[in-house]
């Protein structure tokens, strides 16, 4: 057994109203700049509907995820290595522009400059691509709430697979009875097949959180990688001819904070937390051969962090008491594992994917409220989620591979909930019979409804902090001689100023700021290393390092005012404490003192 | 005028494409990509650019026959010159024209399509210029062979003795300088090929992903350690969202 932490997500698709907040501050956070104009990391999809890109659920057009071959091993569905790379020169099944959309802009400069006239100016709108005049035909979420679904509903793979069983009258009764909405981010799978498509090895799994990132100066743009993640959350920069994908915002998380994505839901229906899994039994579980077992083996692979034998796995693989205290309390290790009613998102894909979801109960709620029933009932409930198949049906080819009965045990459960706080709310004593009926105890069932319908902040997302306890000295790393008139002011890049890497440059962080923020005391001496931020300064006293010191006057003392260049303070600090007047030659202090 | 020619330039040659691939790897691992434009363009890229690629690839593998292979062990394994020479042309010629044709397509689809050639660099054009030259003479001088009968001329005496004898830094100008002028064509622009190869898109060719046959499919790295969080390096590729950065270039 080999203990590893992963960061993970459940989404509560009851709560979502498909505001599309997620995606737009996703997009502005992250695939705001050229070439990602179309790149959208997080996406909110109106299932039924053929998302985005169009139709990429359908793998036997774009051969995405994993297969078992004959001998019942796991093999890419797009092509073993060596066909990969004979097709390397032209990638056979890489969607185009048109199976996502034209990014377009409007011409609102028109609108102010145009001649006085007749009509109306009008902004045009121009391609993104091109910078040409274009129609626009397609977007990320064309279909949104249904729209031309009357036209191109038949398109949704999964009501393409669905109608293919049933019978023909399912289309009219589809189409009447529900939508719900289904966010995407990228999965951050135990087993992604874009990592195993990539021949640079470019694309890794990070060994602490299990967050899947592409490195940007090993990827040579050979594009398998598109073609190999069944969830098409892979893109291709145009501009930088790299590959993008979500970071689960892994700068913010190590700091512990949530996504963008998450942070921003107005229906705060996101849950972050860990999950502990097994890492060497990952390809075993991937490779069931019953796609229907994969929900159910994935399952097992989430360890229990209670069990001693699990404690011991993780301390022997170094992960820190703190993650293991995070991962007790994590909320979607409970909605995943303890109370089962967060699914994985298409587990036939075989890629183990880590962004689970709560089925939404809402449609069979709306319909039966719609009928004139009490919509809360138990009893209703219950039959109701039983009879309305269709739904279950199409949920369940989302969720678990076509299992309804998963499905329908995860609604029961749901309903269940409804209808046993309800009681409590009315003031009636609490019905321990629902809560039996779906095999929960009522205590279970209360702390589920605590965390799902309460859903606090902090119960919400549990992110336990990256340990950088090396790394913080490492902050604004660089030479300490690399200041003025030092010896190493030069930058020793053979090729001049800008050549090389580009050295880092601190920015302000939560903690940091929380942390400067709320202090007594001044901001740390050398924790900017002798520059004064005047953006993030709190105005409490006076950073070390704002204003030049005088002779007379070598210490500024906190509560004298600043009022201008005469006041004085100790220079920079570059290396420490002991810079005070030291040998390095400050150029600061060997400065005249100005005049007020 | 020979001397520095056939027994300076190859030298210098080596040297840009050495010490150039050395600087861009580890100065500009970002702008190091295949630079692929088939998210704007599939179906002509589908046909030309395999034919491109794979012709490229036989070429290359003719070339290591023809200049490295010495005409005295082809003669002891019993292969005639005659053999040779019709082996040579005919396979060559193919795999040239493949390459040519290939190219040419990718050439028509690179201008006719509005969004490919908007992402086409001054740096790209250039490339394709010396890249079409390169290929244009060869097959010249494979062409002229076949046009001139036996009369045309064995480079195996003359031109791959002078490449061989470059690696053992005593330069056979003399056999070199005996070419035809068809060939000394070709070697120069071929050497200013190479000379631009390392400042172009060309050198995805140095990282074909040959290692992808035997790594393992999953792979973990931890965490970067460097900047801490917060502390960001300033990041390559974030130019603002428009078609004004276009212009620009």
């Amino acid at each position: 057994m080999k203990v590893m932490a992963q960061v993970g997500m459940v989404m509560n698709l009851d709560k979502c109203i498909g505001c599309h907040t997620c995606s737009v501050t996703c997009k502005q956070a992250w695939t705001n700049r050229a070439g990602t104009e179309y790149v959208w990391f997080n996406n909110v999809e109106t299932r039924p509907g053929q998302g985005y890109p169009r139709r990429y659920e359908d793998q036997e057009k774009w051969r995405g995820g994993w297969e078992l071959n004959r001998r019942g091993r796991l093999k890419l569905k797009g092509g073993g290595r060596l066909k990969k790379l004979f097709g390397i020169f032209a990638s056979p099944v890489q969607p185009e522009l048109d199976d996502y959309y034209e990014p377009w802009t409007y011409d609102y400069e028109t609108l102010t400059d145009a001649p006085l006239g007749d009509d109306f100016p009008v902004a045009r709108p121009k391609s993104l691509i091109t910078g040409n005049d274009m129609k626009i035909e397609w977007s990320a979420n064309w279909d949104d709430n249904l729209g031309g679904t009357s036209q191109l509903g038949h398109l949704d793979p999964i009501v393409e697979k669905i109608r293919k069983e049933s019978e023909e009258k399912i289309k009219f009764e589809f189409e009447q009875t529900f939508m719900f909405y289904l966010p995407r981010i990228c999965e951050h799978c135990l087993n992604p097949s874009c990592m195993a498509s990539c021949p640079s090895g470019a694309i890794y799994k990070r060994e602490e959180d299990g967050i899947v990132l592409v490195d940007q100066d090993r990827c040579r743009g050979w594009r398998q990688c598109i073609t190999g993640c069944p969830y098409k959350k892979m893109y291709f920069n145009h501009k930088t001819g790299k590959a993008e994908k979500c970071t689960f915002c892994y700068p913010r998380i190590e700091v512990g904070i949530p996504t963008v994505c998450s942070e921003t839901c107005v229906g705060r229906l996101r849950y972050i937390g860990i999950f502990l899994y097994d890492a060497d039994r990952v390809t075993e579980a991937a490779s069931i051969e019953d796609e229907k077992e994969l929900y159910q083996a994935q399952l097992d692979l989430m360890l229990d962090p209670d069990d001693p034998e699990v404690i011991a796995g993780a301390r022997a693989e170094g992960i820190p008491e703190d993650w293991m205290d995070a991962a007790r309390r994590s909320p979607v290790y409970k909605m995943a594992k303890v109370y089962k009613v967060a699914l994985p998102l298409h587990p036939e894909y075989r890629t183990m994917p880590m962004v689970w979801y709560v089925p939404p109960l809402s449609p069979v709620v709306d319909l039966l409220s719609e009928q004139g029933h009490d919509a809360e009932d138990a009893g209703n409930l219950f039959g109701a989620i039983e009879s309305l198949r269709i739904p279950v049906e199409y949920l369940a080819e989302l969720f678990t591979a076509g299992d309804t009965e998963i499905v329908t045990g995860v609604l029961r459960k749901l309903a269940a909930m409804r209808s046993f706080m309800r009681g409590i709310s009315l003031g009636n004593d609490p019905d321990d019979s629902i809560p039996e009926a779906v095999g929960m105890e009522p205590e279970a069932m209360y702390e589920m409804y605590r965390l799902m319908a309460i859903a606090k902040y902090n119960e919400r997302y549990v992110i336990p902090k990256a340990h950088v306890e090396q790394a913080h000295n490492l902050e604004e790393m660089g030479c300490s001689l690399d200041f003025d008139d030092g010896p190493g002011m030069y930058p020793s890049d053979p090729f001049g100023e800008a050549s090389g890497k580009p050295t880092p440059v601190a920015v302000e962080n939560f903690y940091a700021l929380k942390q400067r923020q709320t202090t007594d005391g001044q901001t740390e001496p050398g924790e900017l290393r002798g520059r004064v931020n005047l953006l993030n300064w709190d105005g409490r006293g006076v950073p070390r390092g704002l204003f030049p010191k005088t002779e007379d006057n070598p210490q500024m003392s906190p509560d004298s005012p600043a009022h201008g260049g005469g006041a004085a303070g100790p220079g920079p600090d570059y290396g420490g404490p002991s810079s005070q007047a030291g040998p390095s030659g400050n150029p600061l202090e060997s400065q005249p003192p100005r005049e007020p | 005028m020979d001397i520095l020619l056939w027994g300076v330039l190859p030298y210098v040659m080596v040297a840009i494409l050495v010490g150039g691939s050395i600087w861009r790897y580890k100065y500009d691992q970002f702008g190091w990509t295949t630079r692929s434009s088939q998210l704007y363009e599939s179906k002509l890229l589908r046909i030309g650019s395999p034919i491109f690629h794979f012709g490229i690839l036989a070429v290359i593998a003719g070339h290591f026959f023809g200049l490295v292979i010495p005409k005295s062990w082809t003669e002891a394994i019993g292969m005639s010159q005659d053999f040779y020479h019709f082996n040579a042309l005919f396979v060559g010629g193919i795999a040239g024209i493949g390459t040519l044709g290939g190219i040419i397509l990718l050439i028509i689809r690179r201008r006719t399509t509005g969004p490919v050639f908007m992402a086409t660099t001054k740096n790209d054009k250039l490339m394709y210029v010396v890249l079409v030259a390169a290929i244009v003479f060869g097959l010249w001088t494979t062409l002229a062979s076949v046009f001139l009968g036996d009369h045309g001329h064995n480079y195996r005496e003359t031109v791959s003795p002078w490449f061989r004898s470059l690696f053992i830094f005593q330069p056979d100008i003399a056999s070199m300088a005996a070419a035809p002028f068809s060939f000394h064509l070709h070697t120069l622009v071929g050497m200013l090929l190479f000379c631009i190869w390392p400042f172009t898109r060309l050198v995805h060719a140095f990282t074909a992903p040959l290692h992808y046959l035997f790594r393992p499919y999953i792979v973990y790295r931890s965490r970067d350690v460097g900047p801490a969080p917060g502390s960001r390096a300033r990041q390559p590729g974030w130019q603002p969202v428009g078609t004004r950065d276009r212009d620009r270039k």
